[in-house]
């Protein structure tokens, strides 16, 4: 394992720990977006060019855009005095070591690892398109289909305006964005 | 000898290397490259906010800037020496950050914004041989490092603890969401038809003359629809007038910027320029052909001087835009990114699949720009219908 990979994992791994442990949501939310950004540089150091940069693409510059503004929207504002560990931290602990140790094991012993150490191929961002342009063409287009009805429907639900208020401007700086961000995601995820 | 004069920068960083021991070439060319960002675009910005200055106090009947020249020097420079003082005086202003705000969050802003945008130069290319880093994706990294201004933007409107600062980010991050779409779905048509995400294979790919004329994306029905789509867009994404509702200076004060001062005002004013140049030198990128000259017997002058022409002359037009028109309501700035340049950008994506597959016949040119024509008139009709224009009534206070 390289020096920068390892700086960066413990990076990406303390900013997630962060996020858990901060009492002020939007703190862990920010926490969040630098923990995204280490998952994309470690797939950026793993020469996975087109996962990295969409990983930065959607999930610093939609998801946790979205986590933002959701929290804004719903919470009164004030930091909680008291710890933000509940009474059951204990068994959720127990419950998340048990899964890692499950996924772990599930990796380790996977028939992928057991092909042996071959060495990695270097994909380009180019032969990812060519891949979904043809053996994987069909999914692709249920997906394209399905987000391009999501972000049609997303603005036919902002389109539609009750009768006798066209006249007003609506200058409601609250829906539009909660409208807005949802019809983003999915047009950021259809456009690729 | 025009060849030299081309690509004299990249032959003399050749004889740079030359001098440098061979275990620190990679690094200290590196640094060379980058070195040339942060010198040279804030050198730019600092020219262009003179220009500005001066070009809308023009516009608007009354003189700009027009004494400050070179200093302990009589000679004046009709005004253009005015970004020295300015900057100066950026320095020297007193830092106040608000009791109640989020200290660290409120300091880290600027700099998250500057960041991204300084990296999105790296994928440029300048002119011929002379991008930073030149690597297939290029497209996709610039619009993923775009993505991060907005978290930014977010962090000092939220930090400063202030109404005015929370609204204008508010308005910032629906409006930068809402014209990202249309920005990357314009892009998109000319990703698909070069067939690379890499910018310096786009320019390479309008650099052929038919009659003396590039072929550039402009020059093409879903090019030219594109190129209007991508500036709208970008306008909006730089927050310029008629899209500079996240800082209405006469609603919101200065939005998300409101409780900075001294030199981080400066770097919020500093990224924002540099944000638009870099969008703008996409934009040349993609749309108007990148470093190539439009008639192929100009192809003598230097592909920097080429790049850099063009990307002066969009500010300009950025700067006489910004002096003309008055600045959108909320609600209009939602409806025309939603209702008008999506479905158009998605059109126009439609349209750019027809050009590829009609083949080099003319007609193709009459079902394009007939297709591109029909759509904007529906839509823009079904926009307007809703705005029920007619003659203005007025209502004053009882």
């Amino acid at each position: 394992m390289s020096t920068p990979l390892l700086i960066t994992l413990v990076v990406t791994l303390l900013a997630a720990g962060t996020a858990m442990c901060l009492r002020n949501l939007v703190h862990s939310a920010l926490m969040l977006a630098i923990c995204f950004s280490g998952i994309a540089a470690v797939y950026l150091q793993l020469n996975a060019e087109f996962v990295g940069f969409t990983e930065i693409l959607v999930y610093v510059g939609a998801i946790a855009i979205l986590i933002v503004i959701a929290v804004l929207l719903t919470s009164s504002g004030e930091t909680p005095e008291k710890s933000v560990l509940t009474s059951g931290w204990f068994a959720g602990a127990v419950v998340s070591v048990l899964v890692f140790t499950a996924l772990g094991w599930a990796v380790l012993h996977s028939h992928v690892l057991a092909s042996g150490n071959a060495p990695a191929p270097h994909i380009t961002v180019k032969d990812v398109g060519d891949v979904l342009m043809t053996q994987y063409v069909l999914p692709l287009e249920i997906i394209a289909l399905m987000l391009t009805a999501a972000m049609i429907g997303a603005v036919i639900i902002a389109y539609k305006e009750e009768p006798g208020t066209d006249t007003k401007p609506q200058t409601s700086t609250k829906e539009i964005p909660a409208a807005s961000v949802s019809a983003y995601v999915a047009g950021k995820e259809g456009a690729q | 000898m025009f060849d030299q004069l081309d690509q004299i920068f990249v032959t003399l960083k050749h004889q740079l290397m030359g001098f440098i021991p061979g275990a620190w070439q990679p690094l200290v060319s590196a640094i060379l490259s980058i070195a040339l960002i942060p010198v040279v675009f804030p050198a730019l910005f600092s020219i262009v906010t003179v220009i500005e200055r001066k070009g809308i106090g023009r516009i608007q009947n009354r003189y700009g800037p027009n004494r400050v020249g070179i200093p302990f020097t009589k000679i004046r420079l009709a005004g253009f020496g005015q970004f020295l003082p300015d900057g100066l005086k950026m320095l020297t202003k007193e830092d106040i950050v608000p009791r109640a705000a989020d200290k660290l969050v409120h300091f880290l802003a600027p700099v998250v914004m500057l960041v991204p945008v300084l990296l999105a130069y790296s994928v440029l290319p300048f002119g011929r041989n002379m991008t930073v880093s030149d690597f297939d994706a290029g497209v996709l990294f610039f619009f993923a490092v775009g993505g991060a201004v907005e978290i930014s933007v977010f962090m000092a409107g939220w930090s400063s603890r202030n109404k005015y600062s929370l609204l204008g980010a508010m308005r910032a991050i629906a409006q930068m969401i809402s014209y990202e779409i249309p920005l990357i779905l314009s892009a998109v048509t000319v990703v698909m038809i070069v067939g690379s995400l890499n910018l310096s294979a786009i320019v390479q790919h309008q650099n052929q003359y038919t009659f003396g004329i590039a072929h550039w994306f402009v020059f093409t029905p879903w090019g030219f629809a594109g190129f209007l789509l991508f500036l709208v867009a970008s306008l909006a994404e730089s927050n310029r007038t008629p899209f500079d509702l996240p800082e209405a200076e006469s609603e919101i004060i200065a939005g998300y910027f409101t409780e900075y001062s001294g030199f981080k005002f400066a770097l919020f004013f500093l990224g924002e320029y540099l944000g638009m140049f870099a969008i703008d030198g996409l934009g040349i990128t993609l749309f108007l052909g990148g470093w190539t000259a439009p008639f192929s017997f100009l192809t003598w002058i230097p592909s920097y001087v080429w790049f850099f022409g063009k990307l002066m002359a969009l500010v300009c037009l950025f700067i006489w835009i910004r002096a003309t028109l008055p600045r959108l309501r909320m609600d209009q700035l939602m409806n025309f990114a939603w209702k008008f340049m999506l479905p158009l950008a998605l059109i126009n994506i439609v349209v750019a699949g027809i050009w590829h597959f009609m083949g080099q016949d003319w007609q193709r040119w009459l079902v394009c720009s007939a297709i591109l024509a029909g759509a904007y008139v529906v839509l823009g009709s079904a926009l307007m219908k809703k705005q029920n224009l007619g003659k203005r009534t007025y209502r004053f206070a009882e």
